[in-house]
């Protein structure tokens, strides 16, 4: 064809990376659709939905250089909203329940994102953590949460009132498919001119203010998208589960899903899903382990290393080395 | 029996006492971050955990050694203090001229360890630390009973607050800690080692929080976790008086704590979380905080 000898040597470069791309997110998905004949469902969905959050959660500090430390809000807000829903209203089938959750969590997100928004850098963290903590003892006294007990024996339901959730098999493609749709998401986000802008603002906001962008616009919207992400996470997790509990809007939980972003790398995105891959089965292997009870020595030890010699994280250090051996 | 607005007179004086005291706790401690943010640009998630320490190190130090309460006073926040400063020259030092974020990270590792470690050996329950001897007892006032411990716990915190922002306000040290907030380049040029200077900062404000444990070792039950749920508190407390503000950290400290105490008498499901309600209205009214300086 005409348009083939008409490409330059950059677009044609271009082209090759692009097949390269997809032909890397095909074996993925297809890793993701074998996956759980080889590994615990359970578990793989553990990893899913925290890597969900973990993507949602480096939207906003990986793009828009933002870092929320009240992320865990949106989580369980997801969460029991969803837990809920399902539990008081047994008509009602999973995805609608997600949806309200995920809606919710949205909602929350347009509220905390238009006040943290007017601070920056180490302000807005300390005010997303205030405002979540207002959530945490909100669920803490709601009367819907089950105060210190949680939401316990939440029904899977059937999906589109069809698909008995029942079996974890089938529970764990309706995850995988809900983690494709939110990472999709982050992907479209981050390679769209809304994405360029997030990063014109990371790198030098008063420029990109300065260039007319409305800055305070992007940074809402941005949270938003990830405070609804965030909350996708938690609704899912607590179907899986079939439990919403505090530990999800405990203070600690934002800090996790920091240490999953940075430990596989901050504004990379795939990093957050190895992050996640890799907190969640060291937390699995150790719970059986004498090394149990020092999880949260382990996990602090990490952060500080990673804090020292890799902030850059595992996907970041390795996209490093290529391009510096490979290009 | 007298009222107030149909609360006894003395349960209302109880509580803006107890308000009081849990103000001047939050006095102490975001006077701490604030003189480390001030110097640092650190926001020190690991205070909390050095507040712990403090009143670990008190309780220990009796239970082992023999050290009785007033040396504790001094030694546990002598203790702490050198502990921040070799944190500050072997891991902050490293990452000081990165993002102030990452100072944050830092930290929050940090007390995640030192929370970790402890909740090892000593569980998460606490245990209690005896009112020292001559502090025992109390006044009858009349229109309340005052504790001996607590009036002592106020006026030995407001005396600490007083006397920091006595030294950076109105001392050459104090000229040099601030002119070293502005521009440390310039500083350095002048021959002022400012190194030296941010070590020993970190180290006296990671002591306040040590001396704050140290005052709550008989107060409160000492576990491992009794610094990280403070600290967000705490945290709020900072937003709302302007981060960088000495004065701010200190009076919005003891503000807080009163408001905290009223809540508890009126509404008291709303005492929790009261402070992070007053933090959302500041920060809609006066973003930069009610003493803070605007950006």
């Amino acid at each position: 064809m005409a348009t083939t000898q008409t490409l330059t040597p950059v677009m044609e470069r271009q082209r090759r990376a692009n097949m390269r791309r997809n032909a890397f997110y095909l074996l993925l998905i297809v890793v993701g659709l074998l996956a759980p004949f080889v590994a615990y469902p359970v578990f793989l969905m553990k990893v899913l939905t925290f890597a969900l959050f973990a993507c949602a959660f480096n939207l906003l500090l990986g793009y828009a250089g933002l870092l929320s430390f009240g992320h865990a809000a949106f989580l369980a807000t997801g969460g029991y909203v969803t837990g809920y829903l399902l539990s008081s209203y047994p008509g009602l089938t999973p995805e609608l329940g997600i949806l309200v959750g995920t809606g919710a969590a949205v909602l929350l997100g347009i509220a905390f994102g238009a006040l943290a928004i007017r601070r920056q850098g180490i302000y807005f963290a300390m005010v997303t953590l205030a405002l979540a903590q207002l959530m945490f003892f909100f669920y803490i006294q709601a009367p819907f949460t089950g105060g210190e007990d949680g939401l316990h024996g939440v029904p899977r339901g059937n999906l589109f009132g069809l698909i008995s959730l029942r079996s974890n098999l089938a529970m764990y493609y309706f995850v995988f498919a809900i983690f494709l749709i939110g990472f999709a998401i982050v992907q479209r986000a981050v390679h769209s001119p809304f994405g360029q802008v997030l990063k014109a603002i990371r790198e030098n906001e008063p420029r990109a203010v300065s260039l007319g962008y409305n800055v305070d616009a992007y940074k809402l919207l941005a949270f938003v998208i990830s405070a609804g992400l965030a909350g996708l996470a938690g609704s899912t997790k607590t179907i899986v589960f079939q439990l919403a509990s505090l530990t999800d809007a405990h203070w600690h939980m934002s800090g996790e899903v920091i240490l999953m972003t940075l430990l596989g790398g901050v504004g990379t995105l795939f990093g957050p899903v190895v992050g996640a891959g890799l907190v969640v089965s060291l937390q699995h292997m150790l719970a059986q382990s004498p090394l149990g009870n020092w999880i949260n020595v382990i996990l602090g030890l990490i952060f500080v290393i990673c804090v020292l010699s890799f902030r850059s994280g595992i996907v970041g250090e390795i996209t490093k080395l290529y391009r510096k051996n490979f290009k | 029996m007298t009222m107030i607005f149909g609360v006894p007179l003395a349960v209302f004086m109880g509580q803006l006492l107890l308000g009081l005291i849990n103000g001047a706790f939050y006095a102490l401690l975001s006077l701490g971050l604030a003189v480390i943010f001030g110097l640092l640009k650190i926001v020190n998630f690991a205070h909390g955990a050095m507040y712990m320490l403090g009143a670990f190190a008190t309780l220990l130090g009796m239970r082992y050694l023999g050290i009785n309460y007033w040396a504790a006073l001094l030694l546990a926040p002598l203790l702490v203090g050198l502990l921040g400063m070799v944190i500050e020259r072997l891991l902050l030092r490293r990452i000081g001229h990165l993002d102030h974020l990452y100072g944050l990270l830092l930290t929050f590792g940090l007390a995640l360890i030192f929370e970790g470690t402890l909740v090892n050996f000593f569980g998460v329950s606490g245990a209690r630390y005896p009112t020292p001897e001559a502090l025992q007892g109390g006044y009858q006032l009349g229109f309340m009973f005052l504790p001996v411990y607590r009036a002592w716990v106020l006026l030995a915190a407001l005396v600490v607050c007083l006397g920091t922002w006595f030294i950076i306000e109105r001392t050459r040290l104090g000229a040099y800690l601030r002119a070293g907030t502005e521009n440390p380049a310039l500083m350095q040029s002048f021959g002022v080692n400012v190194p030296l200077l941010i070590t020993l900062t970190y180290g006296f404000g990671v002591a306040l929080a040590a001396f704050a444990g140290v005052l709550a070792a008989p107060l409160y039950p000492v576990s491992p976790t009794m610094g990280s749920n403070l600290l967000i508190v705490v945290f709020a407390v900072v937003v709302i008086g302007g981060m960088g503000s000495i004065l701010g950290a200190i009076l919005t400290g003891l503000g807080m704590g009163l408001i905290e105490g009223l809540t508890k008498v009126y509404y008291p499901e709303a005492a929790n979380t009261v402070i992070f309600l007053v933090m959302i209205l500041v920060l809609m009214l006066r973003p930069a905080g009610l003493f803070g300086k605007e950006a």
